[in-house]
Order: structure tokens, then sequence, then C-alpha cells
């Protein structure tokens, strides 16, 4: 007799969560969600974060090179930035009931992923353009759709987020400019760095909309509001007229510009993709490492600051 | 003015160097606040070395800029203290080095807010916010790291016992220091020593630390005289400008 009840309840405020996706609003972290919706955004959400905090190694490689004081700035607040952003997102998830410990466990038990584009390594100074300007380029066409995501917390996140994000879209493509403006050597690495960025940049978007499982649920209950395929699109449409402009050629040899101005990009290397998914890009062990030897490095300095912390609290 | 310019330089490189080696710590801290905070000391301290590098690049009147003067000049012509320059060994001599560093600039750039140049007094007035600021989160670190768990004072008290033989160069006076202070462009050093040895003596009491016995010493870096460290350092920070002269970034 219970168990019906509970049944008649769960589809009741099923109902009710629907009406509300329906509606527009957003639901919120005291709200009733069904499991499935709260599971995605925790792996969402959480591979968000690790994306923005282990995005600061492949950059963090060239702040000691940096080539001037202004670019050393530059790149010191970027990455700067890349950390709030992975603090605002681990706080967004841990209203979904998990830590920010834990997240950071199943992340080092590889039971957590991050975006695969961190695992190329940055080889000269225009890669740092290039990440600005491709990798951040992409990330704020997915982000942008973000802002309306259903869930309030990640919602609000990505409308700070973007914000941050577009400077650092510009800031990149100054690099690629000034850089296209310069010695031939310099021209030679940008080409180089875009060679190198373009593809796994696309790539971020994920697979084809016809290979994406958890992609109906999640347009369904407006986790996500566009199809992998869309923001690709849009993503090209946006940065092959800029590339264009400083002299860059995209390394697409089955590029097709249509007639209306837009371009459909060759084929993806999905081998490719799926080989850095399941851990066998360039970089995959490195970042992963990096990121463990830190936290246990710092193991003691966190404790000794929550002892001292207790100690003052007498 | 030569002895400017140097004095100029002394104030520059100590930041510079210092931010460097904070830099090459991100993404390595023992938690995501903590990296900010040490991003955010490495950006300030850019910040005054890149005033205090473009002034000394005009008063040097030779056409170079900052960056030059940054990125182009050889090691033994680096004015900064041997201590800013001692590697990342690890949290506590970071925060060892940051803490001795921070109690200096507070009373130097307070000093200085007096200097009867302009463009020094107004340094200090813009720099003195924020190393107040690195002061008072490196005072509450050593605080955390003296008075927490035994290993962490254990690491820190050890930290200080390397690092105490570089903490006092500071206060040695080189020719520029001198001409400075008989202008009333900059303070005495020795106020500045009584200053800065009050703050470390109130912190390390409260933090449970220790000032080591042995009180011996080491000095060179104020007259380009420097670490093995230093070397390096330049050879990475400067390996772009170096390997492409005729390149604009």
């Amino acid at each position: 007799m219970i168990h019906a009840e509970t049944k008649i309840s769960e589809e009741k405020l099923l109902e009710h969560f629907e009406a509300k996706i329906e509606a527009e609003e957003k639901i919120e972290p005291r709200d009733w969600m069904p499991d499935a919706y709260r599971q995605h955004l925790i792996r969402q959400i959480s591979q968000h974060a690790h994306s923005e905090v282990i995005g600061m190694q492949p950059e963090g490689n060239w702040i000691t090179r940096s080539p001037s004081l202004r670019s050393k700035k530059i790149l010191l607040a970027k990455i700067q930035d890349e950390g709030g952003h992975g603090l605002y997102l681990y706080s967004a998830a841990e209203t979904l009931g998990v830590s920010r410990d834990q997240y950071i466990q199943w992340l080092h038990e590889g039971k957590a992923k991050y975006s695969s584009v961190f695992n190329y390594p940055t080889l000269n100074w225009a890669d740092i353009g290039a990440i600005g300007w491709l990798v951040d380029g992409a990330a704020i066409t997915n982000q942008v759709s973000l802002q309306r995501t259903s869930y309030g917390p990640y919602s609000r996140a990505m409308v700070r987020i973007c914000k941050e994000e577009s400077f650092h879209q510009r800031q990149g493509y100054e690099i690629m400019w000034r850089m296209m403006e310069g010695t031939k050597e310099q021209r030679q690495m940008a080409q180089d760095a875009i060679n190198r960025w373009w593809w796994p940049a696309l790539m971020m978007f994920g697979p084809h909309d016809t290979d994406s499982p958890r992609t109906s649920l999640a347009m369904k209950w407006k986790i996500k509001r566009e199809s992998n395929d869309n923001l690709r699109e849009k993503f090209i449409n946006k940065t092959i007229p800029q590339a264009e402009h400083i002299g860059l050629v995209v390394p697409d040899n089955k590029l097709v510009r249509n007639e209306d101005g837009t371009f459909k990009h060759g084929d993806i290397n999905w081998d490719e993709f799926w080989a850095v998914v399941n851990g066998n890009g360039p970089c995959n062990q490195q970042r992963l490492e990096h990121h463990i030897r830190a936290h246990e490095e710092g193991a003691w300095v966190r404790e000794t600051a929550l002892v001292a912390n207790l100690k003052h609290k007498k | 003015m030569e002895a400017k310019k140097e004095y100029l330089l002394q104030i520059a490189d100590n930041a510079l160097i210092l931010s460097h080696r904070l830099s090459e710590y991100c993404s390595r801290a023992p938690f995501l606040e903590e990296d900010l905070a040490n991003t955010n000391v490495a950006l300030d301290l850019i910040g005054i070395a890149e005033s205090a590098l473009g002034e000394a690049a005009n008063l040097e009147g030779k056409g170079r800029s900052g960056d030059d003067l940054a990125y182009r000049r050889p090691e033994n012509e680096f004015k900064n203290v041997l201590l800013v320059e001692q590697p990342n060994t690890d949290f506590a001599y970071i925060m060892v080095r940051q803490f001795f560093t921070d109690a200096f600039h507070v009373a130097f750039f307070t000093e200085l807010t007096k200097s009867k140049d302009e463009f020094l007094s107004a340094l200090a007035y813009k720099s003195i916010k924020e190393v107040t600021y690195h002061l008072k989160r490196s005072s509450e670190w050593m605080i955390r790291l003296g008075d927490g768990t035994e290993l962490a004072n254990h690491k820190t008290q050890d930290a200080i016992d390397h690092l105490w033989k570089y903490s006092h160069e500071f206060f040695n006076a080189t020719e520029a220091d001198q001409e400075m202070i008989k202008l009333g462009f900059g303070p005495d050093l020795k106020s500045l020593e009584s200053a800065w040895k009050l703050k470390v003596n109130e912190i390390f009491f409260m933090a449970k630390l220790k000032i080591p016995e042995n009180n011996y010493q080491l000095a060179g870096g104020k007259n380009g005289v420097h670490s093995e460290y230093l070397g390096h350092m330049l050879t990475e920070m400067q390996y772009l400008p170096s390997k492409y002269p005729d390149a604009v970034w």
C-alpha cells in the first residue's frame, strides 16, 4: 500500500518537474528531480569543472616562457580565471549532494572525465593563442547555449563564465594576429598551432548527433539546449572567416564553402577522438598524474590548515 | 641618474623574480583557492616590476623598454636578493620565502611613500595596498603551518632554518641605496630591519616557530652575484626573446 502511494506521488512529482521545464522555469537544488536528471548533471557539471582545472596545465606550460611582461600577466590572469571557473562549477556541482573531495577522487580514479582537448600538448607560444581563440571559442559556443540550461546553479555559473571566456577568446586571437603580422618564424608557429588545434577543437562538441547516446534525454530535460552538430557548425562559421582574415589556412582539404557563406567541414577522425577519450592521447597520463601529485603533495598543508582552524575556533 | 635606475632595478627584480617563482607553482597548489591566491600575488608583483622597469628604462634613456630590461639583461645585471630566487622546494619553503619578502615589502613601501622623489612615492602608494594583503596572507599561513600539525611545524621550521641565511640581504646597503637615502629618496635600511624583525618575531611567536641560532648571512644578489638558480630561471624566462631577437610578441 505504502509502495503504491510512493509510486503515485513520484509520477506526480515527475509531471510537476516536467511542467516546470516546459515552462522554462529553472530547477533549483531543493526541488525534486528525477534521479537520471541528477546523475546527468553530476556527470556533466563535474566534467566541466575538471576541464577548467586540468586546462590550467597546458597553458601553465608556457607561463614561465611568456615573451613579454604584458603577455605573462594576461596568461596568468587567464589561467586564474579558469581556476575560478572551476570553483564556481564545483560549487554548482556540490548543490547536487556530492562534495568537491568526492569529485576530485572520482577524477583521480578515472571515473570522471574532463575535456579531451586538454590531452594535447602546447608546443610553441602560438599554442597559447590557439587555445584562447579555438578551444575557448569552441567552449563559448557551447556555454552560450548552456546559459539557458534548466538547472539554476549551472545556468548562473555559465552566465558568469561566458563573460570572461569571451575576453579569453579575443586575447587568444590577438596573439595569433600579432604572430601573423610578425616574422616568418612567428607565422610558421601560428600555422603550426592551428594545424594541431583545429581538429581537437572541432571534436570538443562531441560525437555526431546520430552517435550521441545521452543527447535525447538531456535535450528533453533542457540540460542541453542545442545539438553537438549545430554547435559545431556555428563554431566553424564564426571561426573560419577569422582565420582567413589574418592569413591562416584551416587544415581541412575537404572543407566546403556553401553558397550562403557557411561552411561544411571534412571528416572528423573519430578513431582519434575515442582513443583520446579512452586515455590514449598524448598527455592523458601526464595531466592526471600532475593533478594527483599536486593533490598528494598538498595533503599535509590541507591537514594543518584544518587543524589550525579548529584550534582558532576554540 | 644611475643610482636611481639601480635602485629601481633592485625593487623591480625582487618583484619580477619572485613572481616568476610563483608562476612556476601555478596548478601545483594544495587546493584550488590557494592556487588562485598564489597567482594573484604573482600578478601583483609583475605589476610592481613593470612600473619600476619602465621608469628605469626611461631614466636610462637608451631607447630600451621595461620589457627589454626584463628579457634582455644578463644575469649579473639582475639586482634581486638571493632569497627570491630560491626554489619552490615545498609549500613551507614557498610560504616562508613569501613571508620574509612580504614583511620587507610592507616595511619598505610604507617608508617609501615619504620619498622626496615623485615616482618612488607614487609607486609606494600604489603597491602598499597589495603588499599589505600579501603579508596578511603569508602571516596567516605561517600560523597555520607552525601551529597546526606537528608535521607542518617541522617542515616549516626546516624551511626557516634553510632560508634564514638569505633573509637579511634586503638590509645590506648598496651604493644605490646609500645615494637614495642621502637624497631623501629612499628609507633608511636600519629602521626597516627593525620593523622587519619585529614582524617576524611577532608572527613566529604566534606560530610557535623559532629564529635559527645560526645567524650567518649570505648576500650578493643586490650586487649582481647570484645563486646558480637565477641563470636557469632567466634561460627559461628569456627563451623566446633570445631565440627570436627580431620578433615582437
